[in-house]
């Protein structure tokens, strides 16, 4: 059998307030294996969102291990934090979070600053991303000259652009109408079945779930396999 | 480059706010090179003072006067090339408003300590000849266009009367900062016409001018000059004439610290407001540059991104401001030309107000730039729900 591509050991989180510690994950632990489709789901307050940015190496957990391949990521400093997500990590968010004053081209471009190519690759990277989602003829557009299922798609190419083996979403259809959720579920799963995308995704739509391969319960800061 | 475009592109995003906070920078840093220009105008005539010139007066104060007897003792201590003398006017050319410095003098010594007015020959000599002719500098013969052979009147403010004197030369400066606003005229013709109306008051002087051989004895020669007449009638206060100026300039010395202050004032005043645009700016754009450092951008880069933003506004505004201080100036000057014989924008008014536009781009971006180089990624994306 294959070794997992991420193996959470033990994973500890709390937050506190004034001088009361209060836990959010309470020592997780779980494997995600390469090219798989996870959802995770629970009720509100829970810590998926907590979970999720552990994963995404945009928080940090206070013990515990993110085994990550052969990468420890909760040893990380932040700016190898930072090396380690451009690298290996593309983020879909519930707001798109798409910079205005860009057009979706140069959104999708953005994480390619941090590479090497040059700018001719860089947009033909981009252009070739943004194809890919079916939004070949918006380059030019601004987030505000597009629809919110639109705006999503610019944030998937955006995550795919550098080619990352994980993808985190957090609630990505949770700001969508029914049509558009369902258009951005089939683009993920193609992410999955066609580039071999490792997905988490962090959702409270039942529809949503039920596009994933495996699905896993939070509840109270400990996780539960669903099905 | 991208991110420089991105700058620029923010840096525009509200254009009314941008406006406004570039408006206000220019609008500040023009009034602090106008408060700058008007105090370098006003020490403008200090500066051009010579170090081998000594003024004495009395020692009680400038108004008080001074026996003309003491020139004879005055010319016996070592040291002493020229000694000239004379008095302020005071005189009223039609009217108040038209004001301008007049002087009383003894005018052949007296031009002689002054080689910086250069004048024709022809004109001084038939100056020196007239009792009742005057000179005048070539601005204010401008102002009023004099011209040679006029006749003009001033009505005495010291000396109580119509005064009449015929315009017999006009002098140029031999450096820019020569004061070519003011007029001297006879001190004889004045003192003559007293002697009839009230004898009490002739043979008084308002100041002796001192010429000396070499600057570095300007404090012996000044000692030597007020021992001479120590424990006599009328005591007397030399010093340079640089120091003497000041003497005039230092009673409007707290004035000048004032707008020295102000000056400054205005430069935190938008320091503040500039601060306060890139604090909004920022905050709103919590989750964009959340998502930057996300996407892996380190604080370096996004901290970047923030001060670039507060340059290009800063910039854009002191660029505008420095570019019409001159122009500001020159008008400004040009009706205040009676106040200040020179009024030029100065090179380090400029650099200070180019300095004063780049401190006011750092120290506005500092505090919003730390915040979101050190703000936790997850926090800032709390933060905005
Ligand atoms: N900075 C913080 N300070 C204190 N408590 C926090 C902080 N961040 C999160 N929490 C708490 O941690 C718990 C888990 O939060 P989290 O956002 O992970 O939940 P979630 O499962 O994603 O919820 P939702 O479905 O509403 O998004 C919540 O009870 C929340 O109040
Ligand atoms: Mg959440």
């Amino acid at each position: 059998m294959d070794t997992p591509l991420i193996r959470i050991r033990d994973l500890c989180k709390a937050y506190t307030r004034g001088d009361q510690s209060i836990p959010v994950l309470a020592g997780i632990t779980f494997d995600i294996a390469a090219g798989e489709f996870l959802a995770l789901i629970g009720p509100s307050g829970s810590g998926k969102s907590t979970l999720l940015n552990l994963i995404a190496g945009i928080d940090t957990a206070d013990s515990g291990q993110i085994l990550v391949g052969d990468t420890d990521i909760v040893t990380l400093s932040e700016g190898e934090l930072a090396d380690w997500r451009s690298g290996h990590v593309g983020f879909i968010f519930q707001f798109y979070n798409l910079i205005p004053v860009l057009t979706a081209l140069e959104n999708v471009e953005l994480p390619l600053l941090l590479t090497s190519l040059t700018r001719h690759e860089r947009r033909e990277h981009a252009a070739h991303a943004l194809d890919a989602v079916g939004l070949s003829d918006r380059l030019d557009h601004r987030p505000n000259q597009l629809s919110g299922g639109q705006q999503q798609r610019v944030a998937i190419a955006r995550a795919i652009v550098a080619d990352p083996d994980i993808i985190v979403a957090d609630e990505p259809t949770g700001d969508l109408d029914r049509v558009s959720a369902q258009d951005i579920l089939h683009l993920m799963d193609r992410l999955n079945t066609e580039l071999g995308k490792t997905i988490i995704m962090v959702t409270h739509d039942q529809r949503a779930a039920d596009a994933a391969h495996r699905v896993r319960s939070l509840d109270k800061g400990v996780l539960h396999v669903s099905d | 480059m991208f991110l420089i475009r991105l700058i620029v592109k923010n840096a525009f995003r509200h254009t009314l706010r941008s406006f406004l906070t570039i408006l206000g920078i220019t609008v500040a840093l023009l009034a602090f090179g106008l408060l700058r220009t008007v105090m370098d105008a006003w020490h403008m005539g200090v500066e051009a003072s010579s170090a081998t010139r000594l003024v004495t007066r009395n020692a009680v104060s400038l108004v008080v006067p001074l026996p003309l007897s003491y020139r004879e003792r005055i010319r016996g201590v070592p040291g002493i090339t020229h000694v000239s003398y004379g008095n302020w006017f005071g005189g009223i050319y039609i009217d108040e408003k038209n004001f301008f410095a007049n002087f009383v003098v003894e005018p052949e010594s007296y031009l002689a300590l002054y080689p910086e007015f250069l004048i024709d020959p022809t004109q001084k000599n038939d100056f020196l000849r007239d009792r009742k002719g005057a000179i005048v500098g070539r601005k204010l013969a401008e102002r009023f266009n004099w011209k040679v052979g006029d006749t003009v009147t001033l009505k005495g403010t010291i000396y109580p009367g119509q005064w009449e004197m015929v315009i017999r030369g006009v002098y140029d400066g031999a450096r820019p900062d020569t004061d070519l606003t003011t007029l001297l005229f006879h001190f004889d013709y004045v003192d003559e016409t007293m002697k009839k109306t009230s004898p009490s008051r002739s043979g008084q002087v308002g100041f002796f001018m001192l010429g000396i051989t070499d600057p570095d004895l300007a404090g012996e020669v000044s000692r030597a000059v007020d021992d001479t007449f120590k424990n006599s009638q009328a005591e007397t206060l030399t010093e340079t004439e640089k120091a003497f100026q000041l003497g005039f300039v230092a009673m409007s010395e707290a004035i000048l610290m004032a707008i020295n202050l102000v000056s400054y004032v205005v430069i935190l005043i938008i320091l503040a407001v500039a601060a306060n645009t890139m604090a909004m700016s920022v905050r709103e754009r919590t989750a964009e540059f959340a998502v930057m450092k996300t996407l892996g951008f380190k604080g370096p880069a996004i901290a970047s991104l923030v001060l670039g933003e507060s340059m290009i506004l800063s910039l854009t505004g002191t660029a505008a401001a420095l570019a019409l201080t001159d122009p500001l100036a020159q008008a400004f000057g040009s009706t205040l030309s009676q106040y200040f014989p020179v009024f030029a924008v100065s090179r380090e008014t400029i650099l200070i107000g180019l300095g004063a536009g780049v401190f006011v781009g750092l120290a506005a971006a500092a505090l919003p730039a730390w915040r979101v180089w050190n703000t936790p990624i997850a926090e800032s994306f709390r933060r905005i729900g």
